[in-house]
């Protein structure tokens, strides 16, 4: 029972770091482009959504209200400030300036909130459990996961079955054609950041509802989030999902071993698979 | 100031390989042109220059009397000028219908939708919801064709039309030819088979090296002049 439990706590943290994914895969699968500032981005939304509750006194869920909106914002702005000039040909240079992003604002936040860690009250959910067959399953948790289950579903209907999602596609494809469609690819990009963001946004209020959170600890979710993409196999959102799962279930097991194989645990089971099969689990696109 | 297209000395670089060397010329509407020339003749940078793929670094290009050197292509397909790539260039992870309906999104007013392009090529209604990749050569270039005539163009730059592909299918899709560019519609049309080209057309150029080796109606000039040209004799 002991065993189930621990797995089962694991898929509802994979919920998480699928979340994490979840935009990572887009970015990469529309623009090719390696966010390594992604991480910082989720703790970013994190600091914003404790600013907006500050302000307005909402609770950290329906501060998502007004956190998603300006981190999509920011998105769209940042890709056709920044991002955009980086694209091209080379893979090199998107990847250096997305480092020199995620410095600039790990020190931007350490210069604003300081090192201190903080955390979002979200009241009696944080520790509210219902029991199934004995079983206890956390509120969080589970309301993490239905998250993200949604936040793909969504995700997919928008790339497969919309206009929106339909010049993601062709852009992917050939970005040169897609012009002479109308599609001004820099405009394109600009709204797979805005909706990566926004996802991110999401990301950063469960990760802030759910532990401590500083300005350092960016890095460290970009980690699960990509293993979470390679695992799951690029291009694939559900694969994404099934990787995050993994790798919550493979660091839950591993902490019930022993507390400091947690994160261990992750990782190995993410060279493992990586060792397997190269491609992932269930890749739907080449390099 | 013509209606039509005037390209005026125009040079082009293709990567950093000077490509066109003050290449001019005039399509009237409704007219057809053969651009000829051996590879490497700058033939596709011509047709990229035009449509926006590449801009100009000297001379003009004007469509309709306005200047339209330099402009995305982005931009370009919403004045009416679309073009048929070389080697189709389909939008893989879409289904057939989906590069159709990615063709006309910019929503410009013609004759041209997916029920009319259906009618005109019955294979790729049957095979609409097929991964575009998927179809044969020849349906393929259907499917190119198709989604240039969704934006409904008033000027369509087909690259190559024939290339890769069997004699038989090359005979079918020319024998549709007419019926696309009847409508008032103006043409240039980039082919290796000279003879197919000539014919289709009511004006050609010739392309050697970058420059214009000679123009006129295929009628007013000798295969033997024309074909001296072609290779820049």
């Amino acid at each position: 029972m002991d065993l189930l439990n621990t797995v089962l706590q694991g898929v509802l943290v994979g919920g998480l770091y699928a979340l994490f994914a979840a935009g990572l895969s887009l970015i990469f699968g529309v623009m090719r482009l390696v966010n390594i500032a992604h991480g910082d981005l989720i703790v970013l939304a994190a600091y914003i959504a404790m600013e907006v509750i500050k302000l307005t006194g909402l609770p950290p869920l329906a501060a998502l209200v007004f956190v998603v909106p300006l981190m999509a914002a920011l998105g769209y702005g940042l890709q056709r400030a920044v991002l955009n000039r980086t694209l091209g040909g080379d893979l090199l240079p998107p990847l250096l300036v997305s480092f020199g992003l995620s410095v600039i604002l790990q020190n931007g936040l350490l210069a604003a909130f300081t090192a201190d860690s903080r955390k979002l009250d979200a009241g009696v959910l944080e520790t509210a459990s219902v029991s199934v067959g004995g079983l206890s399953i956390g509120l969080l948790p589970a309301l993490m996961f239905a998250t993200a289950v949604a936040v793909i579903a969504a995700l997919q209907f928008m790339f497969y079955k919309t206009a929106l999602g339909r010049a993601f596609r062709a852009t992917s494809d050939d970005a040169e054609i897609a012009e002479l469609m109308g599609l001004d690819r820099r405009r394109v990009y600009a709204w797979a950041m805005a909706l990566c963001l926004g996802v991110v946004a999401i990301a950063g209020v469960f990760l802030a509802i759910r532990s401590n959170f500083d300005p350092f600890m960016g890095p460290g979710r970009l980690i699960f989030g990509f293993e979470a993409v390679i695992i799951g196999g690029l291009g694939n959102l559900w694969g994404t999902l099934a990787g995050g799962v993994i790798l919550g279930v493979a660091q839950g097991l591993g902490a019930a071993i022993d507390p400091g194989w947690q994160i261990l645990a992750g990782h190995v089971a993410f060279l493992l698979i990586l060792a397997v099969k190269p491609r992932g689990l269930f890749p739907r696109m080449d390099g | 100031m013509s209606d039509g297209l005037v390209v005026d000395a125009i040079e082009s670089y293709y990567g950093d390989f000077k490509a066109l060397h003050g290449v001019s010329l005039t399509l009237k509407p409704g007219s057809v042109l053969a651009l000829i020339g051996a590879n490497g003749a700058g033939k596709s940078t011509l047709l990229k220059s035009i449509c926006g793929l590449v801009s100009p670094k000297a001379g003009r290009v004007s469509w309709r009397g306005r200047d339209i050197t330099g402009l995305r292509g982005a931009q370009t397909v919403g004045l009416g000028i679309a073009l048929v790539p070389e080697g189709r260039r389909l939008f893989k992870s879409l289904s057939v219908e989906e590069n159709l309906i990615l063709g006309g999104q910019i929503g410009r007013p013609g004759p041209w939708g997916l029920a009319r392009l259906y009618d005109l090529f019955p294979i790729l209604a049957e095979k609409r919801h097929q991964p575009a990749t998927s179809l044969s050569g020849g349906q393929q270039q259907m499917v190119a064709i198709g989604r240039a005539l969704m934006s409904n163009p008033d000027l369509v730059l087909f690259d190559e039309l024939s290339l890769g592909l069997a004699p038989i299918v090359i005979k079918d899709i020319y024998a549709q030819l007419p019926k696309i560019t009847g409508q008032g519609m103006s043409a240039i049309l980039v082919e290796q088979d000279v003879t197919r080209a000539l014919n289709a057309a009511d004006q050609f150029l010739c392309l050697a090296e970058g420059r214009v080796s000679l123009s006129g109606a295929p009628r007013d000039h000798s295969r033997d002049a024309i074909s001296a040209a072609y290779f820049g004799t």
